[in-house]
């Protein structure tokens, strides 16, 4: 294996999105406004107790219907604003968080591999002793890696904005919690590979970054579910739970990626330019 | 003679269609082969079946000693090539173009940038290394590619139009640069072209192909001489007998002018062979001839010959 090929082609890659206008809006505002901009708006609506007087009883439902685990964790807060603000940065948040990685990873998977092929700069590369293995393993990592670094940086940026914001109502330093801690070291890159899976079954059949990116972003339906399910009250997260959701979505990626790898032959890639 | 390139049958199909039809051909070392043939007659499929880009349908292929299927990524190690749109990174400046496919072939990193420096001067592209290549002239990219193909010495070049796009000057440029490769450092070159003129004068031996299949492989002089038997004849005759030998010349060519001055007249059409009976005509009616010169067929000829037999036999 050719590291050094690898890594040669990584920070080609990365050098490309730098300067594409289509890549790199979505990767700023994304995470801007999933990361800053809802939990500092769920803090200041919150804090506002004359519309929070207003869904009183509602809340008390909402509360009586928590599983006993998340009673117990928000039993220390007094007010219901302050329960209720927990529950929204902790709980409903969590799945929401988890776009960055699936995001990130997707829409430049989508200008490394499908883009390569647009700008038609595919053949020059396929000509030279990269292996198969090789260009695909660049690929990856081009997405890969900057979804991580940042989930990493936006995960302590929210917990920044989190703590800071919130302070005013919850009156301590409360982030990150184990289950975030979880979602972020276990979850987060598994997601992270999903978008990447995506974007690898996806590039094969489109001609496009737009066609590709467009189609791929189906891939955040699973999130939806887990967010309308919390806020319908039909399940919660939990440590535990994210532990066994993220080992089976590790064993999708691995089998969607080794699938992948198998498919991506230099032979089929050239017929098709 | 060492074979660098040996196929034997070497056939690739794409669904019904036939790219490549049992071609069966050795290249060898040094030599600047010429690959002809119209748009879609299996040039670059061949190029790509050598490179081990492609695996063949049937058939095989040994460059270099390797099989291109078993052992891609050693011989593309040692090949260099120029594809028929140069495939650059326009995002790029030019100097990492090069770096980029430095690191892949995995130069010594010591001698990295002193190599990208030099390709950047041989191609006189040094001036505007650090811009974009988005920026660059079709020519200059045109430069770029060619000069990334030859960035790790390979001993086999397959290039791909190689002076389309360029002006005159950078044409004789890149052209002198595939000769030294070939002459004067034993380079072996496979040269993908629709410019005759420049295959004439180039290559060494040339294969025309037709729809995928070898149709003519051999010397262009000896070619030329081979398939093209009716050729341009100039005559030189006395100046009052011009019309005479213009009646005369009919029978034997396909058409006869006579230039303003009066003394010259163009035969074209006119069988090879026939060349003595007709001075022998013209004799016999009594007109004085100066001159006969029967001009050489060009491969231009052999292609429009074989393009013209392959056109009626369709």
């Amino acid at each position: 294996m050719n590291w050094r090929a690898i890594f040669a082609l990584v920070r080609k890659d990365l050098s490309i999105v730098r300067q594409s206008k289509a890549v790199m809006i979505p990767i700023i505002m994304v995470p801007v406004i999933l990361v800053v901009v809802l939990p500092l708006g769920a803090s200041l609506l919150l804090g506002n107790e004359a519309m929070m007087a207003d869904f009183t009883d509602d809340m008390a439902v909402f509360f009586d219907n928590l599983p006993e685990s998340i009673r117990d964790e928000i039993a220390p807060y007094q007010s219901e604003s302050q329960q209720a603000l927990y529950l929204l940065l902790v709980y409903q948040f969590a799945p929401l968080f988890l776009i960055v990685p699936l995001m990130m990873a997707n829409v430049i998977a989508a200008d490394s591999f499908v883009g390569e092929r647009e700008r038609k700069t595919l053949e020059a590369l396929i000509h030279t002793p990269a292996t198969d293995f090789e260009i695909y393993a660049s690929k990856l990592l081009t997405a890969w890696i900057p979804a991580l670094i940042v989930t990493l940086a936006g995960s302590v940026l929210y917990g920044l904005v989190v703590n800071v914001a919130a302070y005013p109502i919850i009156e301590r330093v409360f982030f990150p919690t184990a289950l975030w801690v979880v979602l972020i070291v276990w979850v987060a890159p598994a997601a992270a590979g999903l978008g990447l899976a995506a974007m690898v079954l996806v590039s094969s059949r489109v001609n496009t970054f737009q066609e590709a990116y467009q189609l791929s972003g189906l891939v955040v339906l699973p999130v939806v579910f887990l967010l309308v399910g919390q806020f319908a009250g039909l399940l919660y997260l939990s440590p535990a739970l994210l532990i066994v959701g993220g080992l089976v979505l590790w064993g999708i990626d691995g089998a969607l990626l080794w699938y992948g790898a198998r498919s991506f032959q230099r032979g089929e890639l050239i017929a098709r330019l | 003679m060492e074979a660098v390139i040996q196929t034997n049958d070497l056939t690739r199909h794409f669904g019904d269609i036939v790219a490549v039809d049992a071609l069966s051909l050795e290249i060898q070392r040094g030599e600047i082969f010429g690959l002809l043939g119209h748009n879609g007659a299996g040039k670059t499929t061949t190029v790509r079946l050598m490179n081990g880009v492609l695996n063949p349908t049937s058939g095989n292929v040994r460059v270099l000693g390797l099989s291109p299927v078993e052992q891609g990524a050693e011989l593309r190690r040692r090949t260099g090539v120029l594809t028929e749109t140069p495939a650059l990174y326009e995002a790029l400046s030019a100097r990492a173009n090069l770096t980029l496919f430095a690191e892949i072939y995995n130069l010594p990193k010591a001698d990295v940038a002193q190599r990208v420096e030099s390709m950047l001067a041989q191609f006189n592209l040094a001036d505007r290394a650090d811009e974009k290549v988005g920026g660059f002239s079709k020519g200059m990219k045109q430069r770029l590619a060619l000069s990334r193909a030859f960035l790790h010495e390979p001993e086999l070049l397959f290039l791909d139009e190689p002076t389309s796009g360029l002006d005159p000057i950078a044409a004789r440029q890149v052209n002198d640069s595939i000769l030294h490769a070939s002459r004067d450092e034993r380079r072996t070159v496979v040269l993908a072209t629709h410019n005759l003129r420049d295959a004439q004068q180039m290559c060494d031996r040339v294969a025309v192909l037709e729809h995928g299949r070898l149709v003519a492989l051999g010397k262009p002089a000896e070619l030329a001489r081979e398939l093209v038997q009716a050729r341009t004849v100039l005559f030189h005759v006395e100046l009052s007998q011009a019309a005479q030998a213009e009646a005369t010349l009919q029978d034997y060519a396909e058409s006869v002018s006579t230039d303003d001055a009066g003394g010259a007249l163009t035969a074209q059409g006119l069988v090879y062979d026939r060349i003595p009976d007709a001075v022998h005509a013209l004799a016999i009616a009594g007109i004085r001839v100066y001159q006969v010169s029967p001009q050489e067929p060009t491969l231009e000829d052999v292609y429009f010959t074989l393009h013209q037999v392959d056109t009626e036999a369709s």
